[in-house]
């Protein structure tokens, strides 16, 4: 089917993901096809107020931050309610909103695996990681692998891994900015890029983490008022009964009752494993994500932080559920918003559009304005946490630990990070031109791949293992790196589709199920073979750190000041 | 740089308490067991699903009620989304609760 696969396209173009990445690839109609719109008042008008406020926000935010604990971590002054909605603000991204949306208005139940992919690993991380990580570390998770192991090769082992992560994550989010933008605003690709990039510099750089985390909460807060306002709209229309909702979508959708159940994003058992394990294991080693636990005072306020953030999340996918079938029965049945006529879902801009168009079906023009208001800054916050993180693993872990030897100063390294904001924001803008016409689907694979294969195996090991060594997670996490990323790479999406080969090396489309266990599997070989003297007083320093990280004895106080 | 790398005497005479204090074991062998069965409900939760997708996808599609059109498919993915909310309620009820009570008593009697 076209329209699933161009929703699906769509979906993984925004960063989303596919569990069947071959056919959504194959579609190959990432956003890069985006129709420019006529420019939307209402929408520039409500999007100038959002970033008036949050340039205030950042003002004020410049003034408290004077010290590195208030940069990298808001001076662990915020409560774990807070957090949570930033978190949810840092992860919620607009590939969930439109993407999924898109995605359950083409093919119905598939969205819903996508939605369930994207919660399951935040219990992970409460229950193996939030506590240890804030109890052991201090503003990056390569704090925490550091902590008895070698600083310079951990560090830039772990830098690298975050790096890696942030630069491919950031790609994906400028590509679907610049096509949303110039989708919902009418604005050329190349004005919308750039404004998303001095926006997202602003911020990170005067405003460090105080300005990330207010510019997060209020964008979460926007994001889920607007998207339960356009579900409850759903849901009244249909006296508050999914039955009645359901009976309406398949008698609209030409697929009928295949939306009721899985279809076609599921083909082969492997991948659909490997997606679960990349999208579960994944989470839980996004840097950006991890450095919010450093933000709060304590192990007790990181773990309430988790609970808030599962809650809004999860209840926020359900909406985005809504708000798909809601698009069929009341977007798809209005020629007002289609190309074709009603009977085929095809929409004006494209599918991605679904939630859009019905927030104009519920609420107006002034409605569609704020819902499109809301997708720029959910864009903007997330690309802010996202560069605060790599400016933080260069200034903090390869700046400060690796080519300082821990002798910075802290208004030097702030310093370092700053400009490395800057920088990043000018990668980020340069990518983003570069990848403009590709096909960044399989980028959001990629990224999260690689975080569930070098990041997760090793911070979880440094955590709960006293056996390992640096020797050990440095190869183990080297290898878990290459191999995702070298069997992405031939896989068909890469292979096939960006270089143009005929067969691709790599069968199936998703490498965690095999790179993620070799991480683990190398890791313990190497550190067993491990008999050097400094592996052994690696081995013998767990004990203290154990002490530390179940306790939080010793753990970094609130602030620094 | 931090105090991780310069330890007072204070402190190591804490760390030295806490290692030899009973309770602490305790602490870590009920935490860590909590956590880790929490973990494998929710990996046994969301690749059961997985898993049901992957091979037997049909069976999602079975109707709720005969002459409904609503499918078993919707309650269980539902399910899963509430159920990893519902999971770390409960780590975090318990956490926050038991967990830290005990947790504060050994660092007391470690002063």
């Amino acid at each position: 089917m076209k329209t699933t696969n161009t929703a699906i396209a769509s979906a993984l173009a925004f960063g989303g993901m596919a569990l069947l990445g071959t056919a959504a690839l194959a579609a190959g109609a990432d956003m890069g096809g985006a129709t420019k719109q006529p420019t939307n008042w209402h929408a520039i008008i409500m999007f100038v107020i959002f970033v008036g406020a949050t340039l205030g926000i950042t003002y004020w935010a410049a003034g408290r931050t004077k010290t590195a604990a208030d940069f990298y971590a808001a001076g662990g002054g915020i409560t774990g309610f807070q957090n949570g909605l930033a978190i949810a603000g840092d992860y919620m991204s607009a590939a969930s909103f439109l993407g999924i949306s898109a995605l359950v208005y083409g093919s119905g139940y598939d969205g819903l695996i996508f939605s369930v992919g994207w919660l399951v690993g935040w219990p992970i991380i409460l229950f193996l990681i939030a506590e240890r990580l804030r109890n052991l570390g201090k503003y990056t998770f390569a704090d925490v692998c550091g902590y008895r192991l070698a600083r310079m090769p951990i560090r830039t082992f772990a830098a690298t891994g975050s790096l890696i992560v942030v630069i491919f994550y950031l790609i994906g989010q400028m590509v679907g900015a610049g096509q949303l933008i110039k989708l919902l605003f009418g604005m050329d690709y190349v004005y919308a890029v750039m404004i998303v990039g001095a926006l997202m510099m602003v911020y990170v750089t005067f405003g460090g983490m105080v300005a990330t985390t207010w510019v997060q909460i209020i964008k979460a807060c926007l994001l889920l008022g607007g998207a339960t306002f356009i579900a409850f709209g759903v849901m009244s229309h249909f006296g508050f009964s999914f039955e009645k909702m359901f009976v309406k979508a398949i008698e609209v959708h030409p697929k009928k009752t295949a939306i009721m159940a899985p279809g076609a994003l599921v083909t082969n058992p492997v991948d659909a494993i490997s997606l679960g394990m990349a999208l579960m294991f994944g989470t839980a080693g996004l840097p950006h994500i991890l450095m919010r636990f450093f933000t709060v005072p304590d192990a007790r306020e990181a773990r309430k932080s988790v609970f808030y953030a599962t809650g809004f999340i999860g209840y926020f996918y359900i909406l985005t559920f809504i708000i798909g079938f809601g698009a069929i029965t009341m977007v798809a049945t209005n020629p007002e918003y289609l190309v074709k006529g009603v009977g085929a879902l095809d929409l004006k801009g494209g599918n991605n559009m679904a939630a859009v168009w019905l927030a104009h079906a519920i609420g107006g023009n002034l409605f569609l304005g704020f819902i499109s208001a809301v997708a720029f800054a959910t864009i903007l916050a997330v690309v802010s946490g996202l560069t605060l993180a790599g400016a933080s693993a260069i200034s903090h872990d390869l700046y400060a630990s690796v080519i300082m030897h821990g002798h910075a100063t802290e208004g030097k390294e702030v310093t370092v990070s700053k400009i490395s904001s800057i920088g990043l924001g000018v990668i980020a803008v340069l990518l983003g031109l570069i990848f403009e016409k590709q096909n960044v689907a399989f980028i959001v694979a990629l990224t999260f791949s690689v975080a569930a294969s070098a990041n997760f195996p090793v911070l979880v090991l440094s955590m709960f293992w006293g056996g390992l060594t640096t020797r050990g997670a440095v190869l183990g996490g080297v290898i878990g790196l290459l191999m995702s990323v070298i069997m992405v790479v031939l896989s068909k999406a890469v292979w096939v589709q960006s270089f143009g080969f005929k067969e691709a090396l790599f069968p199936f489309a998703y490498p965690a199920l095999f790179s993620v266990p070799a991480a683990f599997f190398f890791s313990w070989l190497f550190s067993v073979l491990d008999n050097s003297p400094s592996a052994q007083a690696e081995r013998a320093a767990f004990e203290a750190q154990a002490i530390r990280s179940e306790t939080g004895l010793g753990a970094e106080g609130a602030a620094s000041h | 740089m931090s105090s991780s790398n310069q330890p007072t005497a204070a402190h190591l005479a804490s760390v030295d308490h806490i290692r030899n204090n009973p309770k602490f074991a305790e602490l870590v062998r009920k935490r860590n067991a909590f956590a880790w069965t929490l973990s494998a409900a929710m990996l046994i939760i969301y690749f059961g699903f997985i898993l049901i997708i992957a091979f037997n996808k049909a069976w999602l599609g079975t109707l709720l009620s005969e002459g409904g059109v609503t499918t078993i498919g919707f309650p269980i993915g539902v399910g899963v989304i509430l159920s990893a909310i519902a999971l770390t309620g409960v780590y975090v009820y318990r956490a926050n609760g038991e967990f830290d009570d005990m947790n504060r008593q050994i660092i007391e009697e470690s002063r």
